[in-house]
């Protein structure tokens, strides 16, 4: 029992210790990797105004939480350490288990949180809609995406180009994607720029995104498909508007035509794709791959 | 003949399946010619595969949570050394075929074969128990319903050594699991192993309700039951509701799958978002049923080790409550990403983070029971509080995903992996782990090693901040789930670090399974035969460790909250001079034979071998019936066979 300086009773130096180094070896991690998340990139580094605010609304969650997530963590520590049986300096009261006034504050704390977050939520969901058009300057270019077994169709009808596993958009420019999947379900995600949107066979989605900075994104399938699914990347590569321009010119001169045939040939299962573009994209092949009444899209995959 | 069977379904070519497969075979053959090398037949059937004691039944239920933890985290531990591994342009040494299948196999195993038997397990052995009843409600349905999980079980490992598993995921998504794209066996194993687990569950479910709301000691009204049965009660209510959504959902996929129909499928009109709302429908409730039993388990560890009444009771049943409504209302968080309007997402959001009062209050209520409580520090006490640090972290980014624009970058990625694996370790597999070691006193008559025990709950604690972390981290950089191998190479060093959390927590398991060797050796040190060893507070350790198969001599007088504790108090124990006679269920083989034609007709229909599905189906109906009809299905246990039962029970009580 308590002697001396140290007043713990030896057996609980061991525990003590081993949970002191655990803390240890937690901080240093949770430096380490926020360290690493700055640098790298990420939703925590976006590149566009939808990232940007959902970065923000991320953390500010995060801190309303954690305003009431930390003291509970330190209590139960502190509650675990002090009203140990061999502490004879603690209180004792076996019988208490019953107070109205505790239990009024512990419905209202987690309640007037609940409500904050739900205000953010709400404002959140709202504004950051992704079928809501964004406001900008610029006029918007209108990107269909169609994921394919197992690589990404970008179809800009205006321009009446394509490519594949790269998507090449002008910054400051609000980019309004159409989704589908020629497939089955995927998730069109550029973690850089914010929100992803499944991408669904048969129907269609809306996403609003725009890249404020140049730069390369990567971008990927966020929702599993099958055996070529982590080669579902593709590049977003963000350039100024003059620079776009001329890599339309250049689209238009070079690739070959995308019509039906092209198109079956491209939708066939294939895994790691490599880029490519294409001119010449006949106007209707997106609501025609939408359209059940377009020609079958994929074959029967192989059984292995 | 043998339908789509085939030589070519043995993995002879692919090593680490066939590899596998022989591991599987070889184990299974070893313990079978054990025990019949050692005559241990007629033992087992006897004492076990024939039996309908509900404590029985919960320690088998247990022993296979066990047992498919290990298969589980052998599918985990493979799963993290490939992405260890396979960064840049490297492909690891799992090809995307067999990754898919690990993957899928991994999640199946650890929610329907490790966490819902562990809970139905220990909800099976602890409910009567605490009602300070003889059984439950159905004793030979609560067989066939644990007979029927097993068989579940068993057809999800066939499929590795027979044909394939599913490559779609764990909850199996159309349209990637219609036949268009699935087109093998191994969404079939998925679909037939859940269709007939999942009829045992909800048997085990109903079997529980009804056990709660009819059976209960004289005098143990409502708000006398410990929170445990209140909470195993919501959480059976919830198996009741959600499970039938479940098969329905799981029948029309396999119509589309069997008869071309078309509920699912890209074409023909069939709606693929229908699924998965209605998986879901399922699947948020599913979360429920197994964290709300923890809840009541950490209750009951909290409470007895603290030397207290739990704070605030019914504040506790109130938000037990709370929650299992709560929780058929939230499923559409799941798929905010799926272009629903923000009016829809918002509402989801928000009701989503309602869930997040109810558990706050309990969180809060299980400290103020360690608050002024003397704090014993066994090993069910350490999982308690690691839970509660490690639950609220989990909260915190639950509620976070919540929030649907944080939703729209978090979805699919590795965050959201760290997220579900943070609350069902910190909560259902601790809970678990915590009643484990918290009542094998009681089903067994000795104690647990407790220094082993610690040994495990550190390795569980670290290994998982070390395995997890990291993954909240890639999350954050934009790596997704379920991806067989990578091209950033600045994700690999977080991946390095999760493999060696999953190899401690591989200590974890190892530390546990010692503990039980070790404690079955020393046993004769460690009898308990007080029947109380922790000093606690519920009608269970009241009666001897292990309990008689009638439970109770004569059945407890419940006058209040924490019967046994009021007991102890008034200094009250051997309570009857005269003993009635009862009447015990004899054994049936019901269970046992009902789920070896079911795992035949499981069997038959993934291979497509008709017959022979038929004859198993009629087989497992005649069964059922054929016992239904017999008539001498008790036993008479004498009053001086009790007394004699008890006198012995207490001779070295009152000697101590």
């Amino acid at each position: 029992m308590p002697t001396g300086a140290d007043r713990r009773p030896a057996r609980w130096r061991a525990p003590e210790r081993a949970r002191l180094l655990w803390l240890r070896t937690c901080a240093a991690l949770a430096a380490a990797c926020l360290v690493g998340s700055c640098r790298e990139a990420g939703v925590l580094d976006p590149q566009g105004p939808i990232g940007s605010a959902e970065r923000l609304i991320l953390l500010n969650a995060t801190a309303i939480m954690l305003v009431v997530v930390l003291p509970v963590i330190v209590l139960t520590l502190a509650f675990a350490w002090w009203y140990r049986a061999s502490n004879a300096r603690a209180v004792y009261w076996p019988d208490w288990s019953y107070s109205g006034h505790i239990e009024l504050v512990v419905w209202s704390i987690p309640a007037m949180v609940v409500i904050l977050l739900a205000a953010v939520g709400w404002i959140g969901s709202h504004e950051l809609d992704p079928a809501l058009k964004l406001k900008a300057n610029a006029r918007p270019i209108r990107v269909e995406v169609v994921s394919l077994d197992w690589k990404w169709l970008f179809i800009y009808p205006e321009q009446q180009v394509a490519a594949v596993n790269q998507l090449v958009i002008p910054t400051g420019v609000p980019v309004e994607f159409v989704l589908t999947s020629a497939t089955v379900m995927n998730s069109f995600f550029v973690p850089q720029l914010g929100s992803q949107i499944y991408t669904m066979p048969g129907m269609t989605t809306r996403l609003n995104l725009l890249a404020a900075r140049p730069g390369d994104y990567p971008g990927l399938s966020a929702n599993f498909s099958g055996d070529g699914f982590s080669d579902m990347r593709f590049l977003v590569h963000a350039v100024p508007a003059t620079e776009f321009a001329s890599w339309l010119a250049r689209t238009r001169e070079a690739g070959p035509a995308l019509n039906a045939d092209a198109y079956s040939q491209l939708a066939r299962p294939e895994g790691s794709a490599q880029a490519r573009t294409y001119s010449n994209v006949d106007p209707n092949l997106f609501e025609q791959i939408v359209n059940p009444t377009a020609p079958p899209a994929t074959a029967a995959r192989q059984e292995h | 003949m043998l339908g789509k069977l085939s030589w070519d379904a043995i993995p002879f070519g692919q090593p680490i399946p066939m590899a596998a497969s022989l591991f599987i075979v070889l184990g299974v053959l070893v313990v079978l010619v054990l025990v019949t090398w050692k005559g241990w037949w007629p033992y087992l059937w006897r004492e076990w595969l024939t039996s309908v004691d509900h404590k029985r039944i919960g320690v088998m239920y247990v022993l296979l949570a066990l047992v498919l933890l290990l298969r589980g985290f052998i599918d985990a531990i493979m799963m993290r050394t490939q992405l260890a591994v396979a960064a840049g342009g490297a492909q690891g040494y799992l090809p995307p075929e067999h990754y898919d299948q690990i993957f899928s196999a991994h999640g199946t195993i650890m929610i329907f074969f490790m966490a819902m038997p562990f809970m139905v397990g220990l909800m099976n052995f602890v409910v009567p128990l605490q009602l300070g009843v003889r059984d439950v409600a159905f004793p030979v349905l609560n067989a066939i319903s644990f007979w029927l999980t097993a068989s579940g079980a068993l057809l999800v490992n066939i499929s590795l050594v027979v044909g394939e598993f599913a490559r779609t995921g764990w909850l199996a998504y159309p349209p990637l699991s219609e036949l268009q794209f699935s087109p093998g066996v191994g969404v079939d194993y998925y679909l037939w192993a859940l269709q007939i687990s999942g009829i045992g569950t909800l048997l085990a479910g109903i079997n529980m309700v009804t056990t709660i709301l009819k059976l209960r000691a004289p005098g143990m009204t409502y708000m006398r039951m410990p929170v445990f049965c209140w909470t195993a009660l919501t959480s059976s209510m919830l198996i009741v509701a959600a499970f039938p959504i479940l098969t329905a959902t799981f029948g029309m996929l396999l119509l589309d799958r069997y008869v071309g129909m078309h509920f699912f499928t890209n074409d023909g009109g069939g709606n693929f978002m229908m699924y998965i709302n209605l998986i879901w429908a399922w699947g948020h409730p599913e979360v429920y049923i197994l964290v709300l039993p923890a809840f009541g388990i950490f209750s009951e560890v909290i409470a007895t080790f603290a030397g207290k009444a739990l704070f605030g009771y019914r504040s506790m049943v109130l938000a037990t409550l709370a929650i299992c409504v709560l929780s058929f209302m939230v499923w559409l968080h799941h798929f905010f990403t799926m272009g629903a309007g923000a009016d829809v997402n918002a509402v989801f959001g928000i009701m989503s983070m309602i869930i997040a009062i109810p558990t706050g209050v309990k969180l809060f209520n299980w400290l103020f029971t360690l608050y002024r409580g003397r704090l014993r520090f066994e090993v069910p006490l350490l999982w308690a509080i690691g839970f509660m640090v490690t639950f609220v972290v989990g909260g915190l980014t639950g509620v976070l995903m919540a929030v649907p624009p944080a939703d729209f970058v978090l979805h699919n990625s590795l965050f959201l992996v760290a997220h579900f694996h943070n609350v069902i370790i910190g909560a259902v597999v601790f809970g678990a782990m915590a009643g484990y070691y918290y009542w094998f006193p009681k089903a067994f008559g000795f104690t647990l090693d407790k220094r082993l025990g610690a040994v495990s709950f550190w390795c569980w604690l670290i290994g998982f901040y070390l395995a997890f972390t990291p993954l909240y981290v890639l999350g954050l950089l934009g790596m997704t789930r379920r991806m067989q191998h990578y091209a950033e190479p600045s994700w690999q060093p977080y991946l390095i670090v999760a493999e060696v959390g999953a190899l401690i927590i591989l200590g974890g398991i190892v530390a546990t399974i010692a503990q039980l060797v070790v404690s079955i050796r020393t046993r004769e040190r460690r009898r308990d035969l007080t029947g109380d060893p922790w000093n606690a507070r519920t009608l269970e350790w009241s009666t001897a460790s292990p309990p008689p198969a009638y439970n109770f001599a004569v059945l407890p007088q419940v006058e209040s909250l924490d019967a046994f504790w009021a007991m102890k108090q008034r200094g009250l124990r051997a309570p009857a001079e005269e003993y009635e006679s009862i009447e015990m269920p004899r054994n049936s083989p019901n269970g046992f034979v009902t789920a070896f034609f079911a795992v035949v007709t499981g069997f038959a229909m993934i291979w497509h071998i008709w017959w022979m599905a038929i004859l198993g189906l009629t087989c497992a109906v005649l069964t059922l019936l054929a016992f239904g009809w017999m008539e001498r299905v008790e036993d008479q246990v004498s009053g001086e066979q009790l007394a004699e039962a008890e006198r012995a029970r207490l001779r070295p009580m009152d000697a101590a």
